[in-house]
């Protein structure tokens, strides 16, 4: 208990790291991009507008700074993220952030359950096969296939399954003639669209899975109590999965939770490439079009999730494995 | 392929930390007079080390070419990159890989964009691992608050995520050519790095050279910089190695999504004008192909060599031949990196068990 209270402890100080961060950056930076965004957008926005602008930015005020930074943690805390600029045009950011969730939750979280689930397996078998074609092969492929950029990866499989072969759509999130709606139709389109961008994702990160699973399953092969479970002739079956892999996953499931964190934000050049429109993709655009709202609740919003996640698995690994919890 | 005898590379029984410093089993054991001298044998058996494994040799030849194309693209290639020629030539003698939309020759583009890329690569790796050793050692070193203080940096830089921030950075500071992208990576970067180191300085912290050399009456940054520091070279070179492949990758995204100087040849900007010009709808293939080619060679340099030294440093993951040529003169390889053997105190971050490569990987993923 005391060791999940000063875990939780260290996420609120590293949320307020990157609250103030998000502060800072904008009215520190040489140049002030805070100002030539504001004077890119006088004439568009309207006049109340700009001066939630300036409040937010810390332009044209008279208050100090250290005044402006309790209002913007204040602002933070009851939800007040601004309004956007470029994006939707006086919407508010909260509202557009939480449209995208779903759309990357469902492209990136569900593929990277998928690359867990695939890869923990391909590792555990690659190791205790040792030496067979599996483990001979696979090493060196997929220690240069987590050096391929997502990004490029997605554009190569546009241009072979979408360009030339025409198998699949690679731009949208879904046919924009189909109104959305709970039907198959509906659902089968975006299946279609997310089946690349989830390759792309699938075959980028499963082999990180495969490489950790498969080393420390190597690790724990060499130990005593295998030897002794082989000794006591016990099933290979047995030994593989209950004494080996059991041991063997910790590692990776630390990983795992670390990763659905970095779902959120992970993907965020996928989506661009697919121009699917989650998180990542809302993110570029805010980015490329000067809306700082938009662009500071997103990194607020990622940098949460991955906090939460990584507290959610050290909590797993401490029900998991007594020998942290005893070391703590 | 003759593998250096295992004897001298496994650690000490019960050696703790990460994998890395395995390398440096004897010299950890019985510190040889003088750091210099460590130092400089331990270089020495990594050269030969890198010649003896396959992956390594492959990953260092990689790099080689790249150096040499960086070091001399005028002798590579003839012709200025930004010379502008007709639009969307095909590939020929004049022009090996054609031209782009815009009529700069592609080949000469692909050859002149290594310098900017090896120079980001070599930067934030060194960057990242100078940072890391000084803030890891003191960390450990010095103990007490300041390894508190110094622990607390590392872990908060460490959750956030990067490439959002980088994007961020990047976009408040209008683009980031090769020098702001160097710092910004390095600045953001290091703290992986920090926390091994930290945990190799601790496991070491009480050994009896040290205690020696306190004795002896020597000052901490003697004892840090000659007797600690020499220690941890394959930690280091590890380091060099993983911060410099994320730089590649970090700065090609970067680079790809408009937000690094887009007038710098580079394979990055290279593909952020190809997406552009719609390359692929106007059969321009060539041009997006080519510069993730690189990329990925180049990517796959850093990571070959260092999944080979984690190979050299952890012999049970060698390919099985070699493993039971050398099993006479070995005790068993599997005495280290169990889970929860490591000095890492449990329940602050996520190293507890061996980092192998993979693990390290594991921060790629956010990213690309």
């Amino acid at each position: 208990m005391r060791f999940i209270l000063r875990r939780l402890g260290f996420f609120v100080l590293t949320l307020w790291v990157a609250l103030t961060l998000n502060f800072l950056l904008p009215r520190m930076m040489p140049g002030n991009p805070a100002q030539a965004m504001i004077a890119n957008h006088k004439g568009v926005v309207s006049p109340t507008a700009l001066k939630a602008l300036e409040a937010q930015f810390g332009l044209n005020t008279h208050q100090s700074l250290i005044g402006q930074y309790f209002r913007y943690l204040g602002d933070v805390a009851t939800g007040k993220f601004g309004v956007s600029l470029t994006t939707q045009p006086g919407a508010s950011v909260g509202r557009i952030v939480l449209d995208a969730i779903p759309w990357t939750l469902g492209l990136v979280g569900v593929t990277t359950v998928l690359a867990f689930i695939l890869g923990t397996l391909i590792g555990i078998l690659a190791a205790w096969k040792r030496g067979g074609h599996l483990d001979s092969i696979m090493p060196p492929v997929f220690v240069i296939m987590t050096v391929v950029p997502y990004f490029w990866l997605g554009l190569v499989l546009i241009l072979i399954f979408g360009v030339k072969l025409h198998w699949f759509p690679y731009f949208f999130t879904y046919d924009y003639t189909l109104t959305p709606a709970f039907d198959w139709t509906f659902i089968g389109n975006v299946l279609h669209h997310a089946i690349l961008p989830a390759f792309t994702l699938l075959i980028t990160t499963i082999g990180t899975w495969i490489l950790t699973m498969r080393n420390t399953m190597i690790t724990t092969l060499a130990e005593d109590y295998i030897r002794m479970a082989r000794a006591k002739g016990l099933p290979g079956r047995r030994i593989m999965i209950d004494y080996a892999a059991r041991n063997a996953i910790l590692p990776n499931l630390t990983g795992f939770a670390m990763s659905l964190g970095f779902v959120v934000g992970g993907a965020i050049l996928i989506e661009y490439v697919f121009n699917y429109e989650g998180v990542g993709y809302l993110l570029l655009n805010a980015v490329n079009n000067d809306d700082y709202p938009l662009m500071q609740a997103l990194f607020m919003l990622i940098t949460a999730a991955v906090l939460v996640a990584i507290l959610l698995s050290d909590i797993a690994t401490a029900v998991l494995d007594p020998r942290t919890r005893e070391a703590s | 392929m003759a593998m250096p005898r295992l004897g001298d590379l496994v650690p000490p029984a019960g050696q703790p930390g990460p994998v890395g410093p395995a390398l440096l089993g004897r010299a950890v054991g019985a510190p040889a007079p003088g750091g210099g001298i460590t130092g400089a044998r331990s270089l020495r058996r990594m050269a030969r080390a890198i010649t003896s494994n396959r992956k390594a040799t492959a990953g260092a030849v990689l790099l080689l070419i790249f150096i040499v194309i960086g070091l001399i693209p005028g002798v590579i290639a003839h012709v200025d990159p930004n010379t502008i020629y007709a639009p969307k030539l095909p590939p020929s003698g004049q022009h090996l890989l054609g031209t782009t939309a815009l009529g700069q020759d592609m080949f000469a583009q692909v050859i002149y964009g290594t310098r900017p890329v090896l120079e980001i690569a070599f930067g934030v790796g060194l960057g990242a691992t100078v940072i890391a050793m000084l803030i890891g050692v003191a960390a450990a070193y010095l103990g007490g608050a300041w390894d508190s203080a110094l622990n607390l940096i590392t872990d908060v830089l460490l959750v956030i995520p990067l490439f959002p921030l980088l994007i961020v950075l990047a976009r408040y500071l209008n683009g980031a050519g090769t020098l702001v992208m160097i710092v910004v990576i390095t600045a953001t970067g290091w703290s992986y790095t920090a926390r091994q180191l930290r945990s190799q300085a601790l496991s070491i912290r009480n050994r009896d050279f040290l205690e020696a050399a306190r004795v002896r009456g020597e000052r901490s940054l003697y004892i840090i910089v000659v007797e600690i520091i020499p220690t941890m070279t394959s930690l280091l070179v590890a380091s060099f190695l993983t911060n410099a492949l994320y730089a590649v990758l970090f700065s090609s995204g970067l680079q790809f999504i408009g937000l690094g100087n887009p007038s710098v040849t580079s394979w990055g900007t290279m593909l952020y004008w190809a997406e552009n010009n719609e390359a692929f709808q106007t059969g321009q293939t060539l041009w997006i192909i080519v510069p993730g080619l690189c990329i990925v060679a180049l990517g796959a340099g850093f990571a070959l060599l260092n999944y080979a030294f984690d190979e050299i440093g952890n012999p049970a993951l060698r390919p099985v031949r070699s493993m039971q040529r050398s099993r006479q003169s070995s005790a068993g390889p599997a005495e280290q990196g169990l889970p929860g053997s490591s000095p890492e105190r449990a329940g602050r971050g996520f190293r507890r068990s061996s980092p192998g490569p993979a693990e390290r990987g594991k921060r790629v993923q956010p990213a690309k």
